[in-house]
């Protein structure tokens, strides 16, 4: 049996991707340039039996969202910068309850409104800092149509196995590029569920530490009852001020994925064995740079790619790694350094890291990059 | 044999937060008696709250309970009924959480008709944070951050229900108990979504601004406002000034939004 192929938009495809990985819920509100997500989940998710539904605002959605999923639905929502922002609130209520959920950023120019229709790579810290106090974050960065349909899947799978939000974050260029897509066949892609608890109804605490940093999520209706809540919280779910309880619960939440990194971690090397230049580069400015890299290349110079995959938790040993090779790092982005200054401080004064920034709502081309190349070669 | 209300609530969870004097208690009781006249399961029951006092009302019930950000209860509540129908929903929280920070929520949930009851306590004041005005405080009324007095006007919560399209609307007080269950177990029961507004008191941070020199007065004061909607309709508009108008004060059949949503999703699939 041959896959399907289609030739498709990156917004579809994520939406496709979503699907594919059991999403079976959608709450979202329009905005440029994700809408399409959740015009193709509108019209996908009935096919399943799924529900999508229009909420009155992007905090709604989100919130709407992990409700969905408490029920032991996979859910997903997407947005675009305002839309971003105004999610932050119940995105922090997502990391402390430890529901999991998927939310689409297509990464449009800030800060406000801005440019609601030019690409940016500017939300890569919102994604990490963006709701507030200490939590952890998983932030994915695809650089294809292909890719946020595989990484759609790989987010909901993160998101079921640690139970917590994940963030896919293509920029404007790839969320609305068209390319080829290959349907992975069902079982082709490992799709991952969420372990439900193994204890009886009357043992159950939804954050029982004895089944390790990520304890089993029961459903809501499963015939388990339990308390969620945003306030500090004890193993049994229900809020605490004592001292010794909060401590360890903050502590479990963000250590859950800190142990988990090199499971989590991904990233792409290209013409690095060698390299003595090293672009560090994600999403659509990595096509550039891979352009950049191969013209770089005929000109004799030794440069490679360094292409993020997985943003948070950012990929420290290796991007460390590679600054005692090269003798140049590399950063373009679309944005005024928020790469250059993670980068920095992983390579520790080790190499020169300089940046390419643009926030002009025009892409980073090659001949851009190949110009720094051969400034530095 | 008397009612069995450790039945309902969690072991190890009482006493509650509320101060002596509030009325949210009493809502508490007419609630589980409400839950249990229907006979909902408590398994495949959820209540869902915002943030404030009255939100703290799930952490005491033994059902799947959710308590979330401010105003946002109906919108989780939404997601938990959309993507399980099959369980029975009741979102409940205060004047402050639902039609302040969460009105936009509140009308749209009215406006969709989704199965969810939605309790309303209110009690016309911001009562954790220590007593700022909310947006049901009569104007004049004093707060901490009307310290001259309210220049607000309020809303009326039963009528800004109705406006939105709320299928079921009722209000009384927390001084008429019995009321109360009778008001959420009709609620319960109405298919679509269903508005109860208990109006409350709130004695440390309203009564002891505004006058009231104790509890009883407040209570009182509650019990004399009231007028039932059929004494209501016999009286004139001058006799009414003052009074709150009671009971059951809307109540429609239409089509509600999740069972509409399942049966798009049956033709879709039908092709």
């Amino acid at each position: 049996m041959s896959n399907k192929v289609a030739f498709m938009q990156g917004n579809e495809a994520c939406a496709h991707g979503a699907i594919y990985a059991g999403c079976r819920f959608f709450a979202g509100y329009p905005i440029t340039p994700s809408t399409e997500v959740a015009e193709v989940m509108a019209s996908e998710l009935p096919k399943v039996g799924g529900s999508f539904i229009q909420m009155e605002d992007e905090i709604a959605a989100m919130a709407a969202v992990i409700g969905a999923s408490l029920t032991g639905v996979k859910a997903l929502t997407a947005t675009s910068g305002p839309g971003f922002s105004l999610k932050q609130e119940n995105i922090g209520y997502a990391c402390i309850t430890e529901v999991p959920c998927v939310i689409i950023n297509v990464m449009r120019g800030g800060p406000s409104t801005g440019m609601p229709t030019g690409p940016s790579q500017s939300d890569v810290m919102q994604a990490k800092w963006g709701t507030h106090g200490d939590h952890p974050a998983i932030c994915l960065v695809p650089a294809s149509v292909q890719e946020l349909f595989t990484e759609t899947v790989r987010a909901f799978n993160l998101a079921e196995k640690f139970r917590t939000p994940v963030t896919v974050m293509p920029d404007e260029i790839v969320g609305h590029m068209r390319e080829r897509v290959v349907f992975p066949e069902p079982g082709e892609l490992e799709v991952v569920n969420r372990t439900a608890p193994s204890v009886p109804p009357g043992e159950y605490r939804p954050y029982d530490t004895r089944f390790g940093d990520v304890p089993p999520l029961a459903a809501f209706g499963s015939g388990y009852r339990f308390h969620v809540t945003g306030l500090n919280k004890a193993e049994d779910g229900f809020p605490t001020t004592r001292a010794d309880f909060v401590q360890a619960e903050e502590e479990r939440q963000v250590r859950k994925i800190e142990n988990a990194i090199d499971e989590i971690v991904t990233w792409e090397e290209y013409l690095l064995e060698d390299a003595e230049i090293a672009i560090v580069a994600f999403g659509s400015t990595a096509r550039s740079a891979r352009y950049a890299v191969n013209e770089a290349r005929k000109n004799g110079i030794k440069a490679g790619l360094f292409r993020i995959i997985t943003y948070w938790p950012f990929p420290e040993k290796q991007i460390a790694a590679l600054a005692s090779q090269v003798k140049a790092i590399i950063t373009p982005e679309m944005n005024l350094g928020m790469t250059l200054h993670e980068v920095r401080r992983c390579v520790d004064g080790k190499a020169p890291v300089s940046g390419i920034f643009r926030v002009d709502g025009e892409p980073i081309g090659p001949g851009q990059i190949l110009a720094r190349i051969r400034e530095v070669a | 044999m008397g009612f069995d209300y450790e039945n309902y609530i969690r072991p190890g969870k009482l006493p509650h937060i509320w101060c002596p004097g509030c009325g949210h208690g009493i809502v508490m009781k007419g609630l589980i008696r409400a839950i249990d006249a229907v006979g909902l399961s408590k398994d495949m029951t959820s209540i869902v709250s915002g943030i404030g006092c009255a939100s703290r009302l799930p952490g005491y019930l033994d059902f799947c309970t959710l308590h979330t950000t401010h105003g946002r209860g109906v919108a989780f509540a939404t997601g938990i009924k959309m993507a399980k129908p099959e369980m029975d929903v009741i979102c409940v929280g205060g004047d402050g959480d639902g039609v302040a920070i969460g009105g936009n929520h509140f009308i749209h949930a009215c406006r969709r008709n989704i199965d969810i009851t939605y309790l309303i306590m209110n009690n016309h004041i911001y009562g954790m944070t220590g007593g700022q005005f909310s947006p049901t405080t009569p104007t004049g009324a004093k707060a901490s951050t009307t310290p001259y007095g309210n220049p607000d006007p309020p809303f009326d919560i039963a009528k800004l229900a109705i406006g939105a399209g709320a299928t079921f609307v009722a209000r009384g007080t927390a001084y008429h108990a019995t009321q109360i269950e009778k008001l959420l177990t009709e609620a319960i029961r109405h298919k679509g979504f269903s508005v109860v507004e208990i109006l409350d008191s709130c004695p440390t941070t309203y009564g002891r601004r505004n006058k009231y020199k104790s509890v009883i007065e407040m209570m009182n004061h509650l019990k004399d406002s009231a007028v039932p909607i059929a004494a209501a309709e016999k009286m004139a508009a001058e006799q009414l000034k003052g009074k709150v108008i009671t009971g059951v004060l809307y109540k429609e059949n239409k089509p509600e939004y999740v069972a509409e949503y399942r049966k798009l999703v049956e033709r879709v699939q039908a092709g």
